[in-house]
Order: structure tokens, then C-alpha cells, then sequence
């Protein structure tokens, strides 16, 4: 490819485009038309999309690490996870006197579990903006430290897989202790409003439905700034030929670390926005399951694409929901064989195939 | 379970001995007072029946062993009609009798005109005693260790009480006669227990000074008594205890580390057992098997499906389960190869995600066919128990099993790996493959047979899991991330690598668990474990040469 390459080349615009019409048209259908209009669009299925959404945007960070750098991260949803967390500690404490203790300064967690005080690291999410920086600062730093070390010492390939698999499964079994003061087993939830918006009004879902296609829409414009950029093209020779780059003077460690950082910024975003939408945040996120799951989707869609990522995501998950609802022991079956054939005879993903069979016809 | 064993069979043995022969000629000769005593019995309230049997353990009279032992059973009754005493054993007809007198059988009647001698607790625990004293002329050393533990319970109520003077003058004789170094020592530790409720202080000092190394509870519990001002006046005697203490305490601390040892080493052997077949598939071949922990289910399945088998014989169908474990897992690791595996070669994370598939796959035919509830594998009876080593340390059999299984597995998968023709096909292939092939290796044929010889061996861990925890969908979850630290820890394609990685893992977390917690433990080790592969990204012990690169 050459410099000229656009930052809206036309899958961008097409993407930007729908997730426009999305962006415009939903919230109208939900809350313009009464109820018991055919087109009306109730907030359970707001929520479920601004949901897929935000699964999109953690599917966008993952394929700019693995369809762009080659770095195989089995723990992604660890970011995701801490997004969450941080945006749910600042939930936490806006429901201040209301919860069933009725404690203003402790959730009822910490009440149940006799605190007597808040743990220094409690301190401050009652301020909106300090949690919205947490939501990227925390997974931002520990992408950092964890990345620092590990591209240094040149951890590579299946090598590092696992070890970010080990990350997020420590990450799980820590949150799943009381004494970590994230309310262990059951983490947080009862949540009651976000900025002064209830969080069960149909309005507030609408909104954080936008805002979700917002994360994506900038999500994706940012990502595709980064990959055009010259940076962007290291970042692939890297994932082409690591020794080779860097023989040619690049600083291998500089870039890995810098994309996975911005990654990891990104996947905590997602989960700052799905944290609000369902409701609960709890350990299960952390399961080394759920960011395998992450990979199939880039998988399934196409990695290397950034849109691949996003149709992914939205395909994987549509499945998901339909069939756990109509046979749900199928699902596991259904996804196992997806691992399996996707890896085998899809190995572009679902956009790959369709790229191929428009060349095949002209 | 053993001891029981052995004290039935000794307890038979004395009846044998005593009861037809020896009251064949006294039958006629029983001494006035035995038979008052026994008359007795019948009446007689609680704490006047505990008298009665402590003068029946003092006469050692024939026949009185089997008489208290009937007491204990509570098969002693009197006959209304009469009020004469009889040892009784219900058969379909009623009771056989037989008289304590004579020792002779007294014919079979009804149940109905029968009364049973009552016993209480306290009573129970006299009897138990008067027994013990029984025991001590035993010909088995275990039954005599039994009697004389029994009797040292005697002293807890203290050095004055009625039966601690008798069990005191017993245990002293028996001391002299005595030639098991065992039981000889379990005596002498009773007595000086005994002296320590001595009045002369002079007296107590040297029954702590024969303490010294005593690692019995009781023993520690009573020396920490006396190393308090409340539980003993004199100073030199508290000072020489607390000494004693500390120095007890030392050694229960040195034993408890070797018991955390042992913990670690099990632990240790199922990671080992759990990583060796990853090693094959990961360090051989270069293949992430995702799946390996499911392999494990289908081997404790096999060992689940194969004591519905043969329901009869628990240890037999364990034994079984390891070669069946070893084919059905083997035969599904070979079908896994042949249609996926094999044309993923040389993409490792390709690779990865697609075993991952087979094992969401595997897991749910598993809750599919088997439910989702845990099944339960019986153990044989030959891995129930512990083997007491001393009285602070003592080593369950199970964890001993397991280890010497695993040490067992390893050896055999070295012995196939150097010495067989597979083995060396196996090495080459590793080691570079198209030489191999050049040569004539059928490289697609020893790669399926490789992965089918991981896959077997992760059934076989799998039987092994079987006896450690219930078997279920997700039990080959629980330990993929252990197994696949194990062998990065260790070093890909380096089976000793994994045999020390999985052995130093399996230490490491036992050593943490009581100050971190287990939860906390492993997260830590888990820390560690990132960090140290920054340090040597490719484990303990590295590959080197041609083999490394790629």
C-alpha cells in the first residue's frame, strides 16, 4: 500500500455510515413511537444492542493487537473487566445512602463484610472525571507494566498467549477474594444512576446506546489512524517479520508496547460503557473464556481489518443470544465448531470470503 | 483400618487360645470370688458394675477377656427366670448362650426371657481400660501398642485415680518384659506422664527430662501446662518444661515442614502428570493443545465409566482405567491430529484456537452424555489410610500413590521417548523435520502417533485426577493454566524440565498457601511466574541449537 492511503477508505465510511443511521435511528424508534408500534424498539433491545456495541469496540482493540502487531492477547477482557470495574466503583458510590444498608460513605458490601472505613483506593470515584480517567488509566498502566516486561525480555508468540491467559485468570481468582474490597464473588451491582440519569429510565439506556456508538465510531476512526499512520506500517512489519524490523533499526519493544497500551485504553473503555448497560460487573469477566471468545469473534469476522473485528463481534453475538435462547446446549457445540472451522477453512474470516468472491467475480 | 484388622484378629486369637482349652479344666474350678462378681452384674448401679470390673481385671480370672469384651458389646445379659449372666449372640432362633462361668455354651433360647446389663459412657471407658490391661500380655506387638494407648487415657483423670495405680503397676512390669523397641517406648512415655502428676518435684523433673523429645499431643499439652505458673509451682520444674516445649515445638515445626513438603510433592506429581502430556504435544511438536484439559476428562470418565463396569471391584476396575484412559484419550487425541491439528501446522496461535473449539466441544458432549453434575470415582481400599510415621507426621496413602504413579508414568514416557522406535522417530521429527523425512520418516504418521501418545497420557492423569476430586464437564479446566505454567516454567520440549517445574510448582504453592492464603497463594505464584518468564523467556531449561528457532 502506498502513502496515500485515506484514513476513510470506503469500508470506513461505510462503517461510520451505518453506525450513523444506527446512532440516528434507534434511539428515534425507542423513544419517539409509542409501544405498541411495530417499529417501536423496546430498551431490553436497546440495551442488547448498545451491549454488541461495546463487545465491537473490545473486538476492535483485539484485532489491533493480533491483526496488526501479532500479539496473541488471551487476556484482553482483563482490561475490559478493569474498565468496568472503575466506571462500577464510581456507580458504587453514587448510590450513596440508598443502598440497603443505607451507609452514605460504604457500598453495602463493605457494610456487610464489616469496613469500617473506605479503602484508600476507594477515594476519589465519587468524582465522575476521575473514574472516567481510571476507565482508561487502569488498564492503560497494567497494559504498560505487564507489556514493558514481557516485550523486553522478548516474550513472543504462544509464549505470551499464555501468559496473558495466566494474567487474567491471577486477575480473576484476586477480584474473587471479599477481602480485595471489590465485593468479591458478586462484585458490584444495583446500580442507580449515572450523572444524575437513572440508570432502569428507557431515556438513559438510549443515551448510553449512543454513546456506545460513539466509543465505536471514534474507536474505529482512531484505530484507523493508527494503522495508516507510518507507525502503524512498523507495527505490521513487526507482526511480518519481527527480527527483520528490527535489524532494520526499529525499536520492536517501543512499538509493541505502545499498541498494546493503546489497546488496553480502548478495551477499558468498552467495558465502561457495558458495566452500565447490564447492570453488574463481576470476576466472571475476568475468565479466560471470555477473551478467548474475544479472539473468535476478530477470528470469524477477519482479522487485520478493524471492520472484520466489528462484523465479528456483532455476527458472533447475535448467534449467541439467539441460540442460548432456542437450544442452549447448542451454543458450545455452535462455538467449538466455530474455533475449529474458522481457523481451518476461514482463515481471512467472513470478510476475507466475501473480498474473495468479488475478486473471483470481476 | 489396619489396626482394627489386626486387633480383631489378635482379639480372635486370645479367645482361641483361652476360652475351649483352658476352660475346658477350670470350668469347675471357677474362684468364689469371680463368681459372686459376676452374679453380680446384674444389679449392680453404674458406678458399682465399674468396681466390679476393675476387681474382675484384677483376679484375671479365665474367660474375663471375652466376658468385658461382651460387656463392651453390650451382649451381656441376665436371664429373668433365674437371674444367671450369659454372654449372648443373636442367631435366627433367639440368643446363644454361653455361660461366662464355664466358658461353654449353654445352648440357644428365646429372646424374649432376657434382660441386657446396661452400660453408660463412664462405664464403657473403664471397661476399655480393664481390656487394655488384657492386651498387654498380647502376642502382637499392635495390639499390645493399642492396649497400652488405651491405658496412657487412664492418666488423664489424673495420677490418683482408681484405675491409673492399677494401669501404672501394669505398665511397669510390662516395661521389663518388654522387647518391642515401639511399644517399650510408648510405656515409658505413658509413665513419665504419669510422674509428671507426681508430688515430689524431683520426681517430676525427670519425668520431663524423659519427655523431652516426645512428639505425643498429650504429651505437649501437659508440659504446656507445667511451664505455667497456674498448672505447676515449682520454678526449676516450669523452667525445665518450658524448655522442654520449646524444644518440642522445634521438632513438630521441622515435621510440619516435611508434611508441607509432601503436600507440595503431590501436588507437584498431579501437575507433573497433568503437564507431561502438554510437554509432548507443546515441546515436540510445537502444538498448543488447548484441549488437554479435556483429554483429562475423557481419562477420568474412563475411570468413572469403568467402575460402572464393574461395580464390584473398585480396585481391579482403577487398574483398568489407566490403559483404557490411555487408548480412548489417545484415539481422540490421534482423530484430533488427523482432521485438525495436521493442517495447522507450523501456526501456532491457529493452532491454539482451534483445539480451544475442540475442547468447548468436548465439554459439552461431556454434560451431554454424563450430565453436568460431578460423578464420584471410588477409591480402592488399598489408597485409603495414612502411614503413621511418628506421632507428628504421617503420610496418607492416596498422595503416595499418586506420586509414585507419577514418577512411574515418567520414567515409562522416557523409556519410550530414548529407548524405542517411535521414540527415536519422535526426536528426529523435533528435531528437524525434514531430515527426518528425507530419511525416510513417515513424519505424518509419527506426528499423529505423538499427539495420540500426549493425548494418552493426559487420560492417564486424568484417572489419577479421578481419585483426587469428583469428575466433571469442567475438570480439565481447573488445571490447564497450572499444566501450561508447568511447562513454560520448565522449558519447552525438556520432559525434566517439566518433572522439576511441575515438582518446584507444586512446593511453592504449598509453601504459600498457609501465609497467603490459597486463593492469594496462587495468585502470587501465578505473579511470580509471569515475571520469571521475563527473566528466562524460555524457561528453566531452554532448548538450544537449530531446534530453538521457529
Amino acid at each position: 500500500m502506498s502513502s496515500q492511503e485515506r484514513l476513510l477508505d470506503r469500508p470506513a465510511l461505510v462503517m461510520l455510515g451505518l453506525l450513523a443511521a444506527l446512532g440516528i435511528c434507534v434511539p428515534l424508534l425507542a423513544l419517539a413511537l409509542p409501544a405498541t408500534s411495530a417499529l417501536h424498539v423496546s430498551t431490553y433491545t436497546v440495551t442488547l444492542l448498545g451491549k454488541y456495541l461495546t463487545y465491537a469496540l473490545l473486538a476492535l482493540a483485539v484485532d489491533l493487537v493480533w491483526g496488526y502487531c501479532g500479539i496473541l492477547s488471551l487476556g484482553h477482557c482483563a482490561f475490559f473487566a478493569l474498565g468496568g470495574y472503575a466506571i462500577g466503583m464510581h456507580l458504587m458510590r453514587e448510590i450513596g445512602a440508598r443502598g440497603v444498608y443505607g451507609n452514605p460513605l460504604l457500598p453495602d458490601f463493605m457494610v456487610f463484610l464489616n469496613w469500617k472505613s473506605l479503602p484508600w483506593y476507594w477515594y476519589g470515584f465519587e468524582r465522575f472525571w476521575l473514574a472516567a480517567l481510571m476507565v482508561f488509566a487502569v488498564p492503560a498502566l497494567l497494559a504498560f507494566v505487564f507489556g514493558w516486561l514481557a516485550f523486553r525480555s522478548r516474550v513472543t508468540g504462544v509464549y505470551l498467549s499464555i501468559i496473558t491467559q495466566a494474567l487474567t485468570y491471577a486477575l480473576m481468582l484476586a477480584f474473587f477474594r471479599n477481602d480485595m474490597g471489590f465485593g468479591g464473588n458478586n462484585g458490584f451491582t444495583d446500580f442507580k444512576d449515572l450523572l444524575g440519569f437513572d440508570l432502569q429510565a428507557a431515556a438513559t439506556r438510549v443515551g448510553l446506546f449512543v454513546a456506545s456508538v460513539a466509543a465505536l465510531a471514534g474507536g474505529y476512526v482512531l484505530c484507523r489512524y493508527v494503522v495508516i499512520s507510518r507507525a502503524g506500517r512498523v507495527i505490521e512489519a513487526i507482526r511480518d517479520a519481527e527480527s527483520r524490523a528490527r535489524f532494520l533499526g526499529y525499536r520492536v519493544e517501543s512499538y509493541k508496547l505502545w499498541v498494546f497500551v493503546f489497546s488496553a485504553a480502548l478495551a477499558g473503555l468498552a467495558g465502561a460503557l457495558y458495566v452500565p448497560q447490564v447492570g453488574i460487573i463481576n470476576p466472571g469477566e475476568f475468565a479466560p473464556l471470555n477473551s478467548i471468545e474475544a479472539v473468535i469473534w476478530v477470528a470469524v469476522g477477519g482479522r487485520g481489518t478493524l471492520y472484520g473485528a466489528v462484523v465479528g463481534a456483532l455476527l458472533v453475538n447475535y448467534a449467541k443470544t439467539f441460540l442460548t435462547g432456542a437450544l442452549p446446549e447448542a451454543w458450545l457445540y455452535v462455538l467449538g465448531a466455530l474455533f475449529v472451522l474458522v481457523t481451518i477453512f476461514l482463515p481471512r474470516g467472513i470478510v476475507g470470503l466475501v473480498a474473495k468472491r468479488r475478486q473471483g467475480s470481476t | 483400618m489396619r489396626a482394627l484388622y489386626l486387633m480383631l484378629v489378635a482379639v480372635g486369637y486370645t479367645m482361641g487360645l483361652v476360652s475351649p482349652a483352658a476352660a475346658a479344666d477350670e470350668s469347675t474350678v471357677a474362684s468364689a470370688p469371680y463368681v459372686t462378681a459376676v452374679a453380680e452384674l446384674r444389679e449392680a448401679s453404674y458406678s458399682r458394675k465399674a468396681e466390679i470390673v476393675r476387681n474382675l481385671a484384677e483376679l484375671r480370672h479365665p474367660g474375663t477377656r471375652e466376658l468385658l469384651a461382651a460387656l463392651l458389646e453390650g451382649n451381656v445379659y441376665s436371664r429373668t427366670s433365674d437371674g444367671k449372666v450369659f454372654i449372648v449372640a443373636p442367631v435366627p432362633a433367639g440368643y446363644a448362650l454361653t455361660d461366662p462361668l464355664s466358658g461353654k455354651g449353654a445352648g440357644t433360647e428365646p429372646e424374649t426371657g432376657f434382660e441386657k446389663v446396661g452400660i453408660n459412657n463412664a462405664l464403657r471407658r473403664v471397661i476399655r481400660g480393664a481390656l487394655a490391661q488384657f492386651d498387654l500380655s498380647s502376642p502382637d506387638k499392635g495390639v499390645r501398642l493399642a492396649a497400652v494407648k488405651e491405658m496412657l487415657r487412664s492418666f488423664e483423670d489424673g495420677a490418683n485415680a482408681p484405675a491409673a495405680g492399677i494401669a501404672m503397676s501394669l505398665l511397669d512390669t510390662q516395661l521389663k518384659k518388654e522387647r518391642d523397641a515401639a511399644v517399650k517406648h510408648e510405656i515409658e512415655t505413658g509413665l513419665a506422664l504419669a510422674s509428671l502428676g507426681d508430688g515430689s518435684p524431683a520426681r517430676r523433673l525427670a519425668a520431663i527430662d524423659a519427655l523431652g523429645s516426645s512428639l505425643n499431643p498429650e504429651v505437649y499439652n501437659r508440659l504446656v501446662t507445667l511451664s505455667d505458673p497456674s498448672g505447676e509451682s515449682d520454678v526449676n520444674v516450669r523452667l525445665a518444661a518450658a524448655r522442654a516445649v520449646r524444644h518440642i515445638e522445634a521438632w513438630r515445626n521441622f515435621y510440619g515442614v516435611m508434611e508441607m513438603l509432601f503436600f507440595g510433592l503431590s501436588l507437584g506429581s498431579v501437575l507433573v502428570l497433568a503437564a507431561t502430556g502438554l510437554a509432548i504435544t507443546f515441546g515436540v511438536m510445537g502444538v498448543i493443545n488447548m484441549a488437554h484439559g479435556e483429554l483429562m476428562m475423557i481419562g477420568a470418565y474412563t475411570a468413572y465409566v469403568m467402575q460402572q463396569l464393574l461395580p464390584s471391584a473398585v480396585g481391579t476396575s482403577i487398574v483398568l482405567a489407566v490403559p483404557g484412559a490411555f487408548l480412548v484419550a489417545g484415539l481422540v487425541g490421534v482423530l484430533m491430529e488427523r482432521f485438525i491439528v495436521r493442517y495447522l501446522y507450523g501456526r501456532p496461535l491457529e493452532t491454539l484456537l482451534a483445539t480451544f473449539g475442540v475442547s468447548l466441544i468436548l465439554q459439552q458432549l461431556a454434560r451431554d452424555i454424563f450430565s453436568a453434575n460431578n460423578r464420584p470415582v471410588e477409591s480402592p481400599s488399598w489408597m485409603a489410610g495414612s502411614l503413621q510415621i511418628n506421632d507428628a507426621l504421617s503420610i496418607t496413602y492416596s498422595r503416595l500413590v499418586i506420586v509414585l504413579f507419577a514418577l512411574a508414568v515418567f520414567a515409562l514416557l522416557q523409556l519410550i521417548l530414548r529407548r524405542t522406535r517411535l521414540g527415536l522417530e519422535v526426536r528426529a521429527v523435533a528435531q528437524n523435520r525434514a531430515m527426518a523425512k528425507a530419511m525416510g520418516v513417515r513424519t505424518g504418521w509419527v506426528d499423529a502417533l505423538t499427539f495420540g501418545l500426549g493425548a494418552g497420557i493426559a487420560g492417564i492423569a486424568g484417572v489419577a485426577l479421578s481419585q483426587l476430586t469428583n469428575v466433571g464437564p469442567n475438570l480439565g479446566q481447573s488445571y490447564i493454566v497450572d499444566s501450561f505454567m508447568v511447562v513454560v516454567f520448565g522449558g519447552v520440549g525438556n520432559l525434566w524440565g517439566t518433572l522439576i517445574g511441575g515438582v518446584s510448582l507444586g512446593v511453592a504453592n504449598k509453601i504459600l498457601e498457609p501465609y497467603a492464603g490459597a486463593v492469594l497463594g496462587k495468585v502470587l505464584l501465578l505473579v511470580c511466574l509471569i515475571l520469571f518468564i521475563q527473566r528466562r523467556p524460555r524457561g528453566l531449561f531452554p532448548q538450544k541449537g537449530r531446534a530453538a528457532e521457529g
